[in-house]
């Protein structure tokens, strides 16, 4: 017998648990600017999570995914896409939204069960997709995007997407990965490995070594990083953005991270993690270890990234501001319900607005 | 002018939006070179392109999903499921992305697309090949669900539901794709959607139908007019959302109803015609609205599936149960 293919997934990583280099660093991660921004992005989206889990305890958001512990996942994709890119998000994409240029009082806004949270005002945000909450349905769009683009013959565009581990049991991710290898699709796929998919771990979602690899079959190039490393995840993302923009075709990226929050505020993650593997995955976590390394490199000093710290705390509570005076204040009359079902209401459905009108905002 | 059948008039709607906006593609298994496995896109590929007719790789879903991300970004696709019985790993798509998008993002991205599908049985094909399941799409907010009962309505139709801003699915009754012939001219000229079609004036009965029980509905309407009863035949075409009120004008005038449709009866849209003259037209009834449906079982098989279907003879018995109700 003959070998007819064989392959290997490379494993990308730029600061390691210690947050000591354990490669040459990029260009871009040279400039303590830009790593100070990056530590900013994930302190943000941090602080946000927080606040915004905090305001479901005291019944202000309805359920509401937090992104504790991929920050970097989110920041390091998000940041690396550039106006005309487009983003179809997934519903743990807080991170790359926001980094996308979403505004964050649009997402709380979503969560907080007001429809007009995704209706993007960000000029740059326009063609991006509303968060997919079915599993794995935002792959397709992901292609269809990239297919038009492709079609339309659209020079520096691309399209990123999202998915979690467990989605990729999903049909229609290798549905997804099919279609974006055959047609050389302009897209980039992460896989965001978070250990958890609710509550069934890894092993119990794949007998392959690695997520990344599900794209091998596709004909696409794939590869893991350390989703704790903002760093690996921005090189790889901004290194697979390019080739898309290039005419290089679809990439798989699997960030491995860790999920250190429950999977939703409806969840309760004690029911079924081990506290041991918990404790361990803070130590690994990605902000403390950007912080680290921009102390000891002396990119940074500790009263910025305080300073820093500060400053978003101050930039969330003026979303959350925004968030809680539009919910306050701002409801949508009862025939919004019917406003955006067609281009033009059918007659049946205009005599049901018209009830729905009479009997009020009761 | 040319004188066409339904698939042939399917064929030249596709051709005419093809060629009138550079938005609209064709996608879907086997529609390029192929034509489609009913050729209902024959030639379309050799015309426009392998960029504007595209041969997609086999998985329903991704069709789906696909033409969701492409009507993100304006494009208006045509995509061919090769039979309704295959939908149903698109329906996720349909159900969660293609029907709601306009509504969940406050009209900001909008889904400008068709999915076409063969339907209905009576051509003796195989297994999941012949069931009408049209009513599982007429149950989503946010759909269209048009149903073209012979050549004409076909090509006015599909033009409509392919310039319609809104997701339509055009369900083809493929047991009268070649049954008879009309003159079309392709002018361009649209059909009404959410329109019901009034097909033959009368007195006596309204008889409601749609697709190929069309055929079986206007054959009943001329048994029973030897018998002296004068029935008016409308055609629904747009099954979702409903026009409710042009069968509830002429049910005003005959004062009794008799919906016919393929699909089996428990939870049909004959029901949910049945239900809105129970609720809004009540007075003028002098006989209780009667369902001919197909049965509620699963489609049989070839073999078997003559005795499923409504015939004319079970149309005209209930017709006659209704004239003599007192």
């Amino acid at each position: 017998m003959r070998t007819s293919a064989s392959f290997e997934i490379k494993y990308l990583q730029y600061l390691d648990e210690k947050a000591k280099p354990a490669n040459d660093l990029p260009d871009f991660a040279k400039d303590p600017k830009i790593l100070i921004q990056l530590y900013k992005d994930m302190q943000f989206v941090r602080i946000l999570d927080k606040r915004t889990v905090a305001l479901q305890r005291i019944g202000k958001m309805h359920t509401y995914p937090a992104s504790l512990g991929q920050e970097a996942v989110g920041v390091g994709s998000g940041s690396s896409l550039q106006e005309g890119d487009v983003l179809i998000p997934y519903y743990r994409g807080t991170a790359t939204m926001i980094a996308k240029g979403i505004k964050p009082h649009e997402i709380l806004q979503y969560w907080g069960g007001d429809e007009r949270g995704s209706d993007y005002k960000d000029k740059n945000c326009k063609e991006d997709f509303p968060i997919a909450v079915p599993i794995a349905t935002q792959m397709l769009h992901a292609a269809g995007v990239a297919t038009a683009i492709k079609l339309r013959k659209q020079k520096g565009r691309a399209v990123l997407t999202e998915i979690g581990e467990g989605g990729t049991s999903e049909g229609e991710f290798y549905e997804a990965l099919n279609v974006a290898g055959v047609w050389d699709l302009p897209l980039v796929f992460i896989i965001n490995n978070n250990q958890w998919a609710i509550s069934v771990p890894t092993e119990l979602q794949t007998r392959a070594e690695t997520f990344a690899q599900k794209g091998i079959a596709a004909g696409i190039e794939c590869l893991q990083v350390d989703g704790n490393d903002v760093i690996a995840v921005k090189d790889a993302t901004t290194r697979a953005l390019d080739k898309a923009r290039t005419g290089g075709g679809p990439t798989v990226i699997e960030a491995i991270c860790y999920r250190l929050s429950d999977h939703t505020t409806a969840d309760d993650a004690s029911r079924y993690n081990d506290p041991k593997v918990h404790e361990d995955a803070w130590k690994k976590e990605p902000i403390k270890r950007l912080q680290d390394y921009l102390l000891a490199s002396g990119g940074a000093l500790a009263e910025e990234l305080e300073s820093a710290e500060e400053e978003c705390k101050a930039l969330v509570e003026k979303e959350i501001q925004i968030y809680l005076k539009f919910m306050e204040e701002d409801h949508q009359p009862p025939e919004a319900m019917f406003d955006y079902l067609f281009a033009e209401l059918p007659e049946r459905t205009r005599v049901q607005r018209d009830e729905a009108i009479r009997r009020g905002s009761k | 002018m040319a004188t066409l059948t339904l698939i042939e008039a399917v064929t030249l709607a596709m051709e005419h939006e093809l060629a009138r906006d550079k938005d609209v593609v064709l996608l879907g298994e086997d529609v390029g070179l192929n034509g489609g496995v009913f050729r209902a896109t024959d030639g379309l590929q050799e015309k426009f392109g392998v960029d504007r007719v595209i041969d997609t790789p086999l998985a329903e879903a991704m069709i789906a999903g696909l033409s969701v991300g492409m009507a993100g970004q304006g494009m208006k696709p045509v995509a061919e499921m090769q039979f309704m019985g295959f939908v149903f790993p698109a329906f996720n798509q349909i159900a969660t992305a293609a029907a709601r998008m306009r509504n969940r993002t406050r009209g900001r991205l909008s889904m400008p697309l068709v999915f076409r599908m063969p339907y209905g049985g009576g051509i003796h094909a195989p297994e999941h090949h012949s069931e009408s399941t049209e009513a599982l799409f007429a149950h989503l907010p946010g759909l269209r669900v048009v149903i073209p009962s012979n050549p004409s309505r076909a090509y006015g139709l599909l033009l409509a539901a392919i310039r319609d801003p809104d997701p339509v699915i055009f369900l083809e009754p493929k047991r009268i794709y070649r049954i008879e012939k009309h003159e079309i001219e392709d002018d361009g000229e649209a059909y009404p959607l959410d329109t019901c079609f009034i097909d033959r004036e009368g007195d006596d009965i309204t008889l409601v139908s749609w697709g190929a029980m069309m055929h079986e509905t206007l054959k009943a309407a001329d048994k029973l007019s030897e018998d002296g009863i004068s029935a008016e035949v409308i055609d629904v075409a747009t099954i979702s959302p409903l026009d409710s009120a042009t069968i509830l004008d002429s049910v005003e005038k005959t004062g009794r109803c008799v919906v016919i449709q393929e699909a089996p009866r428990a939870g049909g849209i004959a029901s949910e015609i049945a239900a809105e003259i129970a609720e809004k037209g009540l007075l003028s009834l002098l006989a209780p609205v009667c369902r001919v449906a197909g049965y509620d079982t699963i489609m049989p098989y070839a073999r078997m599936e003559g005795q499923y279907m409504p015939s004319v003879e079970r149309i005209t018995d209930e017709v006659q149960k209704v004239m003599q109700f007192k």
